[in-house]
């Protein structure tokens, strides 16, 4: 599968930068996390949940200090069951509690942090978690791959399936429940498809910049988005092109690929709030002007 | 327009009850022993002081809030029906300011499960547009639901609430934002629809002039219910003295009054 990729590559991309079989499999994969991501933000940033999509990267930490404790050599399985616990505690509490629990995931999330710091650092040997922190896309396998490409499979069914539901239940919950939705189960599911994904991505973009990907993608189609359609779409490209941007900057460079891509992605949130206050300016300028010419006819008249 | 006669006789075989109906939150009790008769074609308007509990009724009859107590739903062939298909227009959305959705998205997320991410299929896409037009909303199709006014807002939330009609229609009636002519607007159209449609309306009111002219039974509810009856009935009560301090001298002598009276605006 992998060859065919390679060879598409070739035929399509005449650059340098992509001869190398790792910069192929980068390639892939930010064409792959970046819809991923426009997504995924597209609701974290409607249900204000940039905090807790936060707190769960941060938790990947503490993942992986229990899958240490427990002697596995790949922490990614106690990474992605820790996730998962952590985001139905939060979601169960917020719930509950029915207000905002941003104290709550605060409270967690620093314990949780702190935690994972402690068992990791034990005998000074934290550098060699070091890489977790900023993420290394370049190192990306083929293996790796097929797990972006089923987490993206997964985030196109759910979206497919229910998102419907979820709008509905973020905009109005009482709505959702004379329309038949489970709210509390949307959101729970919700939260889980979200935790395990930021989990399964963190070891290529880092926790501390990851969140920075889902939000800003959303974020800056939310300046110009008038309906869901523009705002999936503009997100995703946003977040297409600034991954590609970034992927190739940080080649040039020699700088680490997601926080550069994070750079790229913020230039572009830049432009859409240039974009938005001109287009603002002008249909308040053409309002104005339709007002005083239709006074002026209305005085002709 | 001898029409109380008609709703009594009816109710024997339509009508939606509650039965020792209350709400608790963490302990702290919002309503309790609420017995209402909410007979179809009647709008049955709640009125009542500032936390009286009339949002939590409604959000507890769609099942937000659980409550105690029974509720129960007659159709109109006096087949019991385990529980209502319920219309509700709340009294607000949560969403930011700018947020990046249209009419067309919400109503469409409303009654279909076709992403509105991806596409409108053009049987939706006519679906919400003939029952905008049926507000008179039909031009808001695709603007954003973030830069509605409060009155247009009202309309869409109900045009999606009657789409398709439901038995039972709950109508929480935003605090402030609506203009007053947007206010008679959207009172003729709520009062209309339970003739054309014989449903049960339940409407949420602050404004006790307006209610008074269009609804046919008001409720007095402050965490129980205090007092119910004609507007005339209620509005006469020593309870509603009582709790707004003065007697209402408005007019509330019914639908026939309230065609009469003129509107400023």
């Amino acid at each position: 599968m992998i060859e065919v990729w390679y060879t598409l590559v070739d035929s399509i991309f005449p650059f340098g930068w992509v001869e190398f079989d790792f910069m192929k499999n980068a390639l892939l994969a930010v064409l792959l996390v970046s819809p991923i991501f426009g997504f995924l933000g597209t609701i974290v940033v409607n249900n204000n949940m940039a905090f807790f999509s936060d707190a769960i990267g941060h938790a990947a930490l503490t993942g992986i200090a229990i899958g240490v404790l427990l002697g596995l050599g790949d922490p990614l399985w106690a990474m992605l069951i820790f996730a998962a616990v952590l985001a139905i505690a939060i979601t169960w509490t917020r719930h509950r509690t029915g207000a905002s629990v941003d104290t709550v995931i605060g409270v967690f999330f620093s314990t949780a942090v702190a935690l994972g710091v402690v068992i990791l650092s034990r005998g000074g040997g934290f550098n060699r978690y070091s890489h977790y922190l900023i993420g290394d896309l370049l190192s990306i396998s083929p293996q790796e791959l097929t797990l972006l490409v089923i987490a993206l499979l997964v985030v196109l069914l759910f979206w497919g399936l229910f998102f419907n539901r979820l709008f509905l239940a973020s905009i109005n919950q009482a709505v959702a429940r004379s329309r038949g939705v489970n709210v509390y189960m949307m959101e729970m599911l919700f939260s889980i498809l979200l935790a395990l994904i930021v989990t399964v991505s963190i070891q290529w973009i880092g926790i501390l910049i990851i969140n920075a990907l889902l939000i800003l993608p959303a974020a800056s189609a939310r300046n110009l988005a008038a309906n869901m359609r523009s705002y999936h779409f503009l997100a995703v490209m946003i977040s297409i092109v600034a991954g590609l941007a970034g992927l190739f900057l940080s080649y040039q460079w020699g700088t680490a690929t997601g926080a550069t891509i994070v750079l790229c992605i913020f230039i572009l949130y830049l432009g859409t709030i240039a974009w938005k206050t001109v287009r603002s300016g002008w249909n308040k300028h053409r309002s104005e002007t339709d007002r005083v010419k239709s006074t002026t006819d209305h005085k002709a008249g | 327009m001898n029409n109380r006669e008609n709703v009594n006789d009816r109710c024997a075989f339509c009508c939606t009850r509650l039965e020792n109906f209350g709400v608790s939150v963490g302990g702290n009790v919002l309503l309790h022993d609420v017995n209402l008769h909410i007979h179809c074609g009647e709008l049955t308007g709640i009125i009542g002081p500032n936390g009286a509990g009339k949002t939590t009724l409604l959000k507890a009859m769609v099942g937000e809030l659980p409550f105690s107590g029974k509720m129960s739903f007659l159709d109109g062939k006096g087949l019991r029906t385990g529980s209502p298909l319920i219309g509700y227009v709340p009294q607000k959305l949560d969403f930011g300011p700018g947020a990046p959705a249209s009419v067309l998205d919400f109503c469409s997320a409303c009654i279909s499960n076709i992403p509105i991410w991806l596409i409108h299929s053009p049987s939706n896409r006519r679906r919400v547009r003939d029952s905008l037009s049926r507000v008179q909303a039909e031009h808001l199709l695709d603007r954003r639901i973030s830069e509605l006014s409060g009155g247009e807002l009202q309309r869409v939330l109900l045009a999606c609430a009657l789409n398709p009609v439901p038995n039972l229609l709950l109508l929480d009636e935003p605090v402030t934002g609506v203009d007053p002519l947007g206010l008679k607007i959207f009172y003729d159209m709520v009062s209309a629809l339970r003739r054309e449609h014989d449903l049960s309306i339940i409407m949420v009111s602050h404004d006790h002039q307006m209610i008074s002219q269009y609804a046919d039974r008001i409720v007095l509810l402050n965490k129980t219910v205090l007092a119910e009856g004609t507007p005339a009935e209620v509005f006469r009560n020593q309870r509603f003295v009582n709790l707004f301090g003065q007697q209402w001298n408005g007019v509330y002598h019914g639908q026939e009054a309230a065609a009469a009276i003129h509107h400023p605006e």
